[in-house]
């Protein structure tokens, strides 16, 4: 290492000589920083999204490298946020990538003390198969005097505020054609 | 809104720096208040006394925005001779049941009407089935034709009856009631009014607090009364915005998965009321009456074809026999109560944990606990799916995991980056995601979920001949999976002979030909283009914005913005001006889509006898409600009275001080014993409420379990003035519990001058604040407030009133185990007896 090197290579040097005279820029980088990069400009793919949390609608962009989100950060061009996010929507890379996610079935059988796993298909079946006994067992055709009630009031269902709209209607439309009322969401509450 | 909605109150902080005055008004000193010139601390379950003042001191000094209220408003409209105020009455209206606890309100109604009154049964439907909840777009029933006195001199015109009724809301009586000092009191009003008018416009902000109350339908009706009368409604930086807290809870109300709605604010038919096609249309309708609900028969008929698609015919009305029916209440909280006794066998869950988020958590648990299956779709293993194995109940001996019969499966779900589809946010504005990736392992959205379960249940009921098994067989249902695009062309509409997309929902036919999953969102597809995926950046467009998203309905950003110009069309002031009319070209025009028929002129009358769109005259801005006009005063469609009244919360530490009358005599109740409320009793001296700190989400499904947002906010706390520490011997960062008769929850203590003794009605009141988030699963866990509130609901919407409640606090930690139940029953019993 000559001296040039060497003296070149402290900071306060570049700083006092070079285009960096505050020293927050190129004067401080080491052979490090100098090569860090940042996750979005590798990243395979952006998805432009919203966050999941409350219903200001800030805009999300999602970056994804090898079928991995690396970074969720606020859209700059959303003119709702203006590229912000809260603690919650800066947060929300770690609610999708959080090893606390249940990635498979889980099933507590009636008196069960402990969950057991159980495959996606089959479990479907099992939904499928109740829902149809439920119906079946509580189906109301009339009331008292005759006019028609095509109902059950053996199913309930909540949630749907943190849903798509797409997912809202066909939950909904299923539902009213099975003749299931009892359908409910957090605008209740 | 700092708090809970930062991003959002950017906009705030800016039009502070512009010059703008920003007050708050909150039981609670928090972020929003550190920012606010002026800072309003006020008791909580008060706020009708607070907002009614401000009506009476608009009308005392008349401050109104006269020409926008003699326009734009039902202020001329004369009110028919039977009706009688609270102030006649000692807190009732004319025609109230006290059997029933409801009104027959045919003498609310306008002179000359009162022959259409509404039945006494008829309002315990409306009641039991939330009727007040189709009025999100749906103006109630009126004729369009009313007598009016446009000088407002007339004795029984609105505007002469609203100044009757808040006269006694003075700054003397909202010290009384609120325990805000006169001169606070009147700074608001003065900043209010005087930022109001033909320059200037205020808005008014709420959080969705605001409707978990027995009258918080009527809390937001004041705020609407008040923005009518300066003047502030449809025009730019004015209006009654709702800060809602969920991503897409707007959505999920316009294509409602509630129990009392269709798409589009139609209602689930009532077994007696809509018995046929032709009951259920004119209900909707209401054919003599004036604006957009007259076309409800196109909007009905296509829901139907979207529906049920070639099995939907004219001779079978549309397959409206295959509807269910209504009966009565079947509410999410009726449902619970439903379960304790038994009556409901299977309940989905839907990325929403009810043993932490509703009220009266234990009720909760124990409905969950006598269900025979549950299926939870959510992230993670949230309190709701845990409960057999971990809940309070466990530890009390209530929930027995041996002897709990609930079978349960955990389906787990997509998150938002793994799917695409729309939400939609706060202003009514649709946006696209994008997906990002596919979800992990089986992990799956609610739409491959639900097209699923029709695809499974559908073939198990292949080839039944049931009547009840017809609707689902005959649904429009493919067997391959749709995106979620291919569904958002279903809810836009399209035409059922070539498949286009239409353009507006006043492209609908009420003959079979167009098929809409949800008129109010008809244009969302527009030219077949997914327009809720616009992203022209904010910074390459004007400050409405139009080419980002799409709001509804055919992308309105500010409703009723015909307001924003005067009766002849003329923008009110070039410093507010948004859309006017253009007399050279004959059409409307502006920065916003007008909210009105675009070449329809202002000077536009009504012929003799029109109803509908036709009978909306030129200066009618209000083109959804019956008469055309904004309501001051509502002569029907409300199920506790025409005009706002203070009652006192369900449970309260004082008496009515305007009113014999204590709490609102329509609030919905359910009188049991595994649902007391507390008696005002001293053994329930204090008023609790609760909000959302910023770094949790609700039930704290999404944040509790995340390890940033458990850092930020680790534990459950209870905020105390330094006065009621002293008083309860209560330590700053020590435990504490609190006791209602439904419950006793034990929390960190803070102590803080964010929390400040009021004088209330002459005596010092104590309010403690608690966040909600916490349960007993996640990374960090505890005690859940809502445990503390029992279920009594808004006669309207049947939300219930968890803002504000009765409370004793002590110092050190809640009993454990079966002690627990044993110590809130001594609380009860000693509250019952008054001997506390």
């Amino acid at each position: 290492m000559g001296v040039r090197t060497w003296i070149e290579g402290w900071p306060v040097y570049r700083q006092l000589t070079g285009t960096d005279p505050l020293g927050r820029g190129a004067a401080a980088q080491s052979p490090r920083s100098r090569d860090l990069s940042a996750r979005t400009g590798s990243a395979d793919s952006m998805a432009r999204s919203v966050c999941p949390y409350c219903a200001v609608g800030c805009g999300q962009r999602i970056f994804v490298k090898d079928g991995e989100v690396v970074q969720i950060e606020g859209d700059p061009d959303s003119p709702i946020s203006r590229g912000r996010l809260c603690p919650k929507g800066s947060a929300s890379k770690s609610l999708v990538t959080s090893d606390r996610r249940v990635r498979g079935v889980l099933y507590r059988r009636p008196f069960g003390t402990d969950w057991e796993e159980l495959d996606l298909d089959t479990a479907m079946g099992m939904i499928a198969d109740r829902v149809v006994a439920a119906r079946a067992a509580t189906w109301e055709d009339a009331d008292e005097e005759g006019r028609p009630l095509n109902r059950t009031l053996g199913i309930a269902s909540l949630g749907g505020a943190t849903l798509d709209n797409e997912e809202n209607y066909l939950i909904k439309k299923l539902f009213t054609a099975l003749g299931a009322l009892q359908i409910e969401n957090q605008a209740r509450i | 809104m700092a708090e809970a909605h930062p991003v959002g109150f950017q906009y705030v902080v800016e039009a502070k720096n512009r010059g703008a005055t920003v007050i708050h008004i909150d039981p609670r000193f928090t972020r929003t208040s550190a920012l606010a010139h002026t800072y309003v601390p006020m008791r909580a379950g008060a706020d009708i006394a607070f907002l009614g003042g401000v009506v009476n001191y608009i009308l005392s000094n008349e401050k109104d925005f006269r020409e926008y209220v003699v326009a734009y408003t039902n202020a001329s409209m004369i009110v028919g001779e039977g009706f009688r105020d609270t102030e006649d009455l000692d807190g009732l209206f004319s025609g109230y049941d006290p059997e029933l606890n409801v009104y027959d309100q045919s003498s609310w109604q306008y002179e000359g009407q009162s022959d259409e009154g509404q039945q006494e049964g008829e309002a315990h439907a409306d009641r039991e089935t939330a009727s007040g909840l189709e009025q999100e777009s749906h103006g109630p029933p009126v004729p369009a034709d009313v007598p009016r006195d446009p000088t407002l001199r007339h004795p029984r015109c609105v505007y002469q009856i609203l100044k009757r009724h808040y006269a006694r809301y003075t700054p003397e009586m909202v010290e009384r009631v609120c325990g805000v000092p006169p001169e606070k009191f009147l700074e608001v009003c003065a900043a209010w009014t005087r930022n109001s008018g033909r320059e200037r416009t205020t808005a008014l902000v709420y959080s969705v607090g605001w409707t978990q109350h027995s009258v918080g339908v009527q809390y937001i009706r004041t705020g609407a009364i008040i923005q009518l009368l300066l003047g502030n409604m449809g025009r730019p930086g004015g209006g009654v915005m709702a800060l809602r807290g969920h991503a897409s809870i707007q959505g999920s109300t316009d294509i409602p998965t509630l129990f009392n709605l269709l798409p589009g604010y139609l209602p689930m038919p009532h077994h007696r009321q809509h018995e046929t096609f032709r009951q259920w249309v004119d209900a909707i309708r209401h054919p003599e009456q004036k604006g957009f609900w007259a076309n409800a028969e196109a909007y009905a008929v296509s829901l139907l074809k979207a529906y049920f698609g070639d099995a939907a015919t004219e001779q079978n009305d549309w397959g409206y026999g295959w509807l269910p029916r209504l009966t009565g209440d079947h509410g999410t909280y009726q449902q619970v109560l439903d379960m304790i006794d038994g009556k409901i066998k299977g309940y989905f869950l839907l990325g929403q944990n009810p043993a932490v988020g509703s009220a009266h958590g234990r009720a909760q648990r124990l409905g969950m606990a006598n269900l025979d299956w549950l299926v939870v779709r959510d992230l993670f293993a949230i309190e709701s799916a845990t409960f057999w194995k971990d809940g309070p109940e466990v530890a009390t001996g209530e929930i027995v995991p041996e002897q709990c019969r609930t079978e349960v499966f955990l389906m787990p779900a997509a998150s938002h980056a793994e799917k695409e589809g729309t939400f939609t946010q706060t202003q009514r504005l649709l946006q696209w995601r994008e997906k990002a990736l596919d979800p992990p392992g089986d992990c799956r959205s609610e739409l491959w979920f639900f097209h699923h379960l029709g695809r499974l249940v559908r073939e198990r009921l292949a080839g039944s001949t049931l009547p009840r098994d017809q609707a689902v067989l005959r649904l429009n249902w493919p067997d391959e999976e749709p995106s979620g695009e291919d569904v958002l062309r279903e809810i836009n509409g399209y035409d059922v002979a070539t498949g286009a997309a239409l353009s507006n929902f006043t492209d609908l036919a009420a003959d079979g030909t167009t098929a809409c999953g949800c008129w109010i969102y008809s244009g969302v597809f527009k030219d077949g283009v997914n327009q809720a995926a616009r992203r022209k950046p904010g910074a390459e467009q004007d400050w409405v914005a139009r080419e980002w998203g799409w709001a509804w309905p055919s992308d309105r950003r500010t409703l009723y913005n015909r307001a924003s110009a005067d009766p002849e069309g003329r923008p009110w002031s070039e410093r507010k001006k948004y859309v006017w009319w253009d007399p050279a070209a004959g059409e409307w025009t502006g920065y916003d889509v007008p909210d009105f028929e675009k070449t329809k002129p202002p000077s536009y009358r009504p012929p003799e006898g029109a109803s509908g769109v036709e009978a909306i005259a030129g200066d009618d801005a209000f083109i959804m409600q019956g008469d055309g006009k904004g309501w001051l005063y509502a002569p029907s469609g409300l199920i506790d009275g025409p005009m706002p009244t203070h009652y006192e919360p369900a449970e309260s530490p004082i008496g009515n001080p305007l009113y014999g009358q204590g709490a609102n005599p329509a609030r919905k109740r359910y009188d049991r014993d595994d649902n007391p409320l507390n008696p005002a009793s001293p053994v329930y001296p204090y008023v609790f409420s609760t909000s959302r700190l910023t770094e949790h989400h609700t039930a704290g499904g999404m944040s509790r379990q995340l390890a940033y947002l458990s850092e930020l906010q680790p534990e459950m706390f209870v905020e105390v003035s330094p006065a009621l520490a002293a008083e309860r011997g209560l330590e700053h960062h020590g435990w504490a519990h609190v006791i209602t008769s439904r419950a006793a929850i034990e929390a960190r203590v803070l102590v803080t001058d964010r929390l400040r003794p009021l004088r209330v009605d002459g005596r010092v009141i104590h309010q403690i604040w608690m966040p909600y988030h916490w349960g007993s699963s996640g990374l960090v866990t505890g005690d859940s407030a809502n445990d503390l509130i029992g279920i009594v609901l808004d006669p309207n919407v049947l939300i219930q009133e968890s803002k504000v409640g009765t409370c004793d606090i002590r110092p050190g930690r809640r009993p454990a185990g079966a002690d627990l139940l044993a110590y809130v029953e001594d609380y009860r019993r000693r509250a019952e007896g008054h001997d506390g």
